[in-house]
């Protein structure tokens, strides 16, 4: 590689710049394409046939009237699906017990949640397979409903799969120090039990899949809105019995994922099946009603957590119960228990504290699964930490920022280790939670509060400080057995007219991948922007790797990408270095030109290409030019590249009516090298604007039949641009050394403390009433029984 | 979801709309803005066999000002309302409650007609029109019929229209410069159907209020006259006022809100709706 400037701020370099995303202009103009967009010849639609109980026997099925109604090709049950697609288990051997009963792609004998596909029907339109399955005659014989989590640990409950014994899915526990003694020693003792509803995704663009069986081939293409391409070839071909070059996994445009898409679905699974039994292209389209019901929930937490200070502010330990319920089974195949297991990992994360306790408990139930969804764990933990740390503030009547200078990691003490044993190369709590203190004016902010108090207007403010995972290792899932890749790689080619090509194995779900990509191997190779073209999602096509998920596309995507447009610099300059009779180590590529020493430009990448391509034989005999490198990355120094941040929020309270308006929003985070700035600041807006749905709108109201009472958009409260507050965004930049490019990710940041900022900027608002709450979402009503002013 | 399959007719004049509604009966649906038929289509609530669009009957679309009334034609749209200057001008009530209703999408093409007709128990037009005591006119095979709104709205989205029968056009009338109005509601997104709300019209004399009309919605099946708050309200005695809503009003229970945070809410709404009234009259 040639030497002189860093690469990464070359004069041409992209990397920190908010350069505008390649795809912008053809999404704006409404010609993406989209699974749903999509027509092939010969292709059918399915509709599902799906259960009205929570937990029903299925006694019975009745296809008749179905069968012949108008456009109908298909009507297939469980039983007949089942011929030509294995159930699954989601379980992963490095989570230790952890259980779970076989999964069918279309329920057999029973139906274990409301909204579990029992049949399909499959028609030339959506419309009348919809039709047709309101004719399907589906007797059911009700059973026992687990409906909430503590009613599936009780002793009488019945088991959901008997064969498992009981409803207990998952238990971890953990001890670290010395709690015993730290909590007998304490000068103070805070508790509380923080409560998380359960809520969902919400992509805009439903879950999709377009299936195509071609007999003549042998061959499976499936069109999915996906994260994951590749993990979808191996199951898909795993469960259809194919090897997996007979499956083809290609992603086009997904209108968000969030974690949602990187699931395998009953019914998308169903989709691959019937293509194959069909023989021909079946499209599945989640309907909003279907996504409520079918897509993984998340949260759904009780947690106790107790901490321990002394009277000078040090926080002396942390204890945890943790409860959690999953539905009736383990998602496949990244399971349900990861997002308990993640709260244990991260509770007390950001600080010094090395006494901590913990048991976290997943429950079956029957209601919808449950699995990860973005910033898996996080804002459960960070939720209870940040609770915590409040409350014992509060108890020994120290400032919320003052005692979390006291306690938080020291930004020159690493590498470091938290009491639950993640590792951290290099974090910088201190720093960002100065600049936050700074950008917010916190004394000015003080100031208003205490003057509006007097006139009966209650503000407050609250701080959450978080670590994130991102750029994880096969730490994460290989190690548990699952065909889930931690490496990604990224293929960069110069084409014939100077342009530059890159395939990559990391996806785009509408949060900028291909905008980071092109303007990493811009950097890299030297050539401009608009000479990239960047394509993704496609198993044909890619080099082989994980996708999108846990923050790893810009890290370790980005990565893979940087090195591989590196080599093929080096491969130019090669070449270069032979046409200009030059020492290739003297020269350098920028802007699309190869450049000398003195910055002269000798040679346009365009005629390079030329050369190579068109007139090999007036290069040298014994050379041989590759105008293609292949390069992969995965993280080996950590099994996570860590983060860190710190959130705020300003809001005020009517006591009146128990609303809650937010007025501010801050977020300082640090996720080592910042590849795009707009991009990086877009991922934290909307992770905070998640989490504030989470603290005050999401969630899935269930009844005690384990009825979803509000699967639909008007009843299910998704945060909107009114209420959401102006959120100022500042950035620390520690990169990783376990990479060149340095970048970590930034994709959960703002979701992992936003609920956190929120409630405990309700209870400083509420503090002269000596208000604490500690359950989301906040409700007015929950906050006038706080306040007792209704029962 | 995919609606269920429905004919579709756009007729040209009322005759024609009565004359395929008579005919059609039951099966027969009227689209107006579409804004709350649609949805209900495409989720398989409603599943008519034909939809009778009057969104050609061009008349319909109007705002007129008499000398103590205002006339709306059912047609018009939200919008229409929103930025109308008679409106603000003659009866500032509906300008300040039409913001409430939906976004603004979905004001361009949601109709006056289409929420009185719909009925929903926490829409804000609907109360409105029983603040105001307003007269809404429905035009039927027997002929035009005219029905005050404390008898139109009978239900969860039940009302006095037939079968048959379309709604032309509201009519407000007794508007005089000593009218005065107070508007409040709690919806836990901007745009969203309340979970209390409240229209209140009343006469200003320089002393006190007279004629108070207190018209809550989302608190039961159909909006509300609180007719012993209001007499207080008119006797100058808020406490007493707050009070009586004990006795008018017995709120639903639901998952936004329980009854007693409903009752209580409705009075928070009453002291406020009531200041805006002293604030307008400052
Ligand atoms: C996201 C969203 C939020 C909304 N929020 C609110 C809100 O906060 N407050 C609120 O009040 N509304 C709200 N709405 C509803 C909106 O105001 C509708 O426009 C209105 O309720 C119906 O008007 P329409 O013209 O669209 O009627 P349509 O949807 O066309 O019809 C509604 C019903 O009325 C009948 N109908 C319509 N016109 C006539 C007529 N002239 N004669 C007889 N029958 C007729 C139809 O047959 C149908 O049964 C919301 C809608 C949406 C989609």
């Amino acid at each position: 590689m040639s030497e002189g400037l860093s690469p990464l701020d070359r004069p041409n370099s992209y990397i920190g710049r908010a350069v505008p995303r390649p795809n912008l202009a053809r999404l704006l103009q409404g010609r993406g394409l989209y699974v749903s967009d999509m027509t092939l010849p010969r292709m059918v639609h399915v509709a599902f046939v799906r259960s009205p109980y929570a937990h029903a026997r299925i006694a019975g099925i009745d296809a008749g009237a179905a069968r012949t109604a108008p456009g109908v090709v298909a009507v297939v049950t469980g039983a007949e699906l089942a011929e030509v697609c294995t159930p699954w288990v989601g379980v992963l051997t490095h989570m230790k017990g952890l259980k779970s009963a076989p999964q069918h792609a279309i329920a057999v004998d029973r139906a274990c949640w409301v909204g579990e596909a029992v049949a399909a029907v499959v028609a030339t339109t959506r419309a009348e397979a919809e039709d047709a399955a309101a004719l399907v005659e589906v007797s059911y014989e009700e059973l026992p409903v687990v409906a909430d989590m503590e009613a599936a640990l009780a002793p009488d409950a019945p088991a959901i799969h008997p064969d498992l014994g009981d409803n207990l899915a998952f238990e971890r526990k953990l001890d670290a120090g010395d709690v015993e003694a730290a909590f007998a020693s304490a000068d103070a003792v805070a508790q509380a039990e923080f409560v998380f509803g359960r809520h969902t995704g919400v992509t805009l663009e439903a879950r999709a899949m377009l299936a195509d069986w071609n007999p003549g081939e042998q061959r499976l293409t499936v069109y999915q809105g996906t994260q994951a391409p590749h993990m979808m070839q191996n199951i898909i071909a795993k469960h259809l019995g194919l090897e997996e070059t007979q499956v083809r996994v290609v992603c086009k445009d997904v209108g968000g994922s969030f974690g949602v898409k990187v699931h395998v679905y009953a019914d998308e699974m169903a989709t691959a099946a019937l293509a194959r039994m069909l023989r021909r292209p079946v499209k599945y389209v989640a309907d909003r009603v279907e996504s409520f019901l079918t897509d993984i929930h998340a949260r759904d937490h009780r947690c106790k957590g107790r901490i321990a200070v002394n009277r000078q502010g040090d926080i002396l330990a942390f204890e945890i119960d943790d409860l959690t319920a999953i539905g009736p089974y383990s998602m496949y195949p990244r399971t349900s228990a990861i997002e308990a297991n993640q709260v244990v990992n991260l509770v007390g994360g950001p600080y010094k504290t090395p006494n901590y306790r913990a048991r976290a408990r997943v429950a079956f139930t029957n209601r919808n699964v449950m699995c990860q969804y973005r910033a898996v764990g996080h804002p459960i933990a960070c939720s209870v930490t940040e609770g915590l740390v409040d409350l014992a503030a509060r108890e020994i009547g120290m400032d919320p920022v003052e005692i979390r200078r006291r306690n938080l990691l020291p930004d020159d003490s690493y590498p470091a280790q938290s009491a639950s044993g993640m590792k951290f190369e290099a974090l910088s709590h201190h720093a960002a939670l100065d600049k936050l203190v700074a950008m917010m004016n916190y004394p000015a902010l003080r100031a208003e509060q205490t003057d509006l108090r007097a006139k009966g207007i209650y503000r407050g403010v609250g701080l959450a400080s978080f670590i994130e995972v991102t750029n994880p290792s096969a730490a994460f899932y290989g190690v548990g057995g699952a065909r889930i890749s931690s490496q990604d790689g990224a293929s960069v080619r110069l084409d014939a007219q100077g342009a530059v090509v890159c395939h990559a194995s990391v996806t785009e779900q509408g949060q900028g991948t291909e905008a980071i990509l092109a303007q990493v191997v811009a950097s890299a190779v030297g050539a401009t922007l608009d000479k990239v073209r960047i394509i993704l999602g496609d198993t044909d096509h890619t080099p082989y790797g994980g996708g999108t998920w846990a923050s790893r596309a810009a890290g370790i995507g980005g990565e893979a990408a940087w090195r591989a447009g590196v080599a093929l610099r080096e491969n130019i300059l090669k070449v270069a270095g032979v046409m200009l009779q030059a020492d290739p180590s003297a020269l350098d590529i920028t802007e699309g030109q190869v450049i000398d020493a003195t910055g002269q430009a000798r040679v346009g990448l365009d005629e390079i290409a030329r050369v190579v391509y068109f007139r090999p034989d007036t290069l040298p005999a014994d050379f041989q030019a590759e105008l293609i490198a292949t390069r992969h990355y995965a993280p080996k120094a950590y099994p996570f590249a860590f983060t860190n941040g710190v959130q705020a929020s300003w809001l005020e309270v009517d006591i009146k009516t128990g609303f809650i308006r937010l007025l501010g929003h801050w977020v300082v985070e640090d996720c080592g090298r910042i590849l795009n700035p707009q991009l990086v600041d877009e991922q934290i807006r909307g992770g905070v604007v998640q989490g504030l749905g989470a603290a005050l709108f999401e969630k899935c109201e269930y009844d005690a039949r384990a009825q979803m009472l509000n699967a639909n958009m008007a009843d299910y409260l998704v945060p909107m641009a009114s209420e959401t507050p102006d959120i100022q965004i500042g950035h620390i930049e520690t990169p990783t050394a376990d990479s060149m490019l340095g970048a970590k990710g930034a994709g959960e940041a703002g979701t992992a403390g936003a609920a956190a900022a929120v409630v405990n900027a309700v209870n400083d608002a509420l503090s002269p009433f000596g208000v604490r709450l500690a359950e989301i979402p906040l409700t007015p009503e929950l906050v006038l029984k706080a306040l007792g002013v209704v029962l | 979801m995919k609606s269920a399959a429905f004919d579709y007719v756009r007729p040209g004049t009322l005759e024609q709309a009565l004359q395929i509604l008579s005919e059609r009966a039951e099966g027969a649906r009227v689209l107006a803005g579409g804004q709350s038929l649609a949805p209900a289509l495409n989720l398989r609530l409603a599943a008519p066999e034909l939809l009778v669009d009057i969104g050609g009957l061009a008349q319909f679309r109007y705002i007129e000002e008499g000398a103590d009334a205002l006339r709306i034609g059912a047609l018009t749209r939200h919008v229409d309302v929103e930025r109308s200057e008679i409106v603000a001008r003659r009866c500032p009530l509906l300008s300040r409650a039409i913001a409430h209703v939906a976004h603004p999408a979905i004001r361009n093409r949601g109709t006056l007609g289409g929420s009185l007709a719909l009925a929903d128990p926490a829409a804000e037009l609907p109360a409105c029109m029983l603040a105001l005591d307003a007269v809404i006119h429905v035009a039927g095979p027997g002929g035009e019929r005219r029905i005050a709104a404390r008898d139109f709205f009978q239900g969860v989205f039940e009302t006095a229209l037939r079968p048959g029968e379309v709604l032309t056009g509201v009519e407000i009338g007794g508007l005089g410069p000593d009218r005065t109005y107070g508007f409040a509601e709690l919806s836990r997104r901007r745009g969203d159907f309340a979970i209390v709300g409240l229209a209140l019209a009343a006469r200003r004399s320089s002393t006190a209020l007279s004629d108070v009309r207190l018209a809550f919605f989302g608190v039961a099946d159909r909006p509300v006259l609180a007719r012993a708050a209001a007499s207080a309200l008119g006797a100058g005695d808020m406490s007493a006022a707050r009070a009586a809503l004990a006795t008018d009003l017995k709120p639903v229970s639901d998952a936004q809100a329980s009854s007693a945070m409903r009752l209580h809410l409705a009075g928070v709404l009453l002291e406020r709706a009531f200041n805006e009234t002293l604030e307008a009259s400052a």
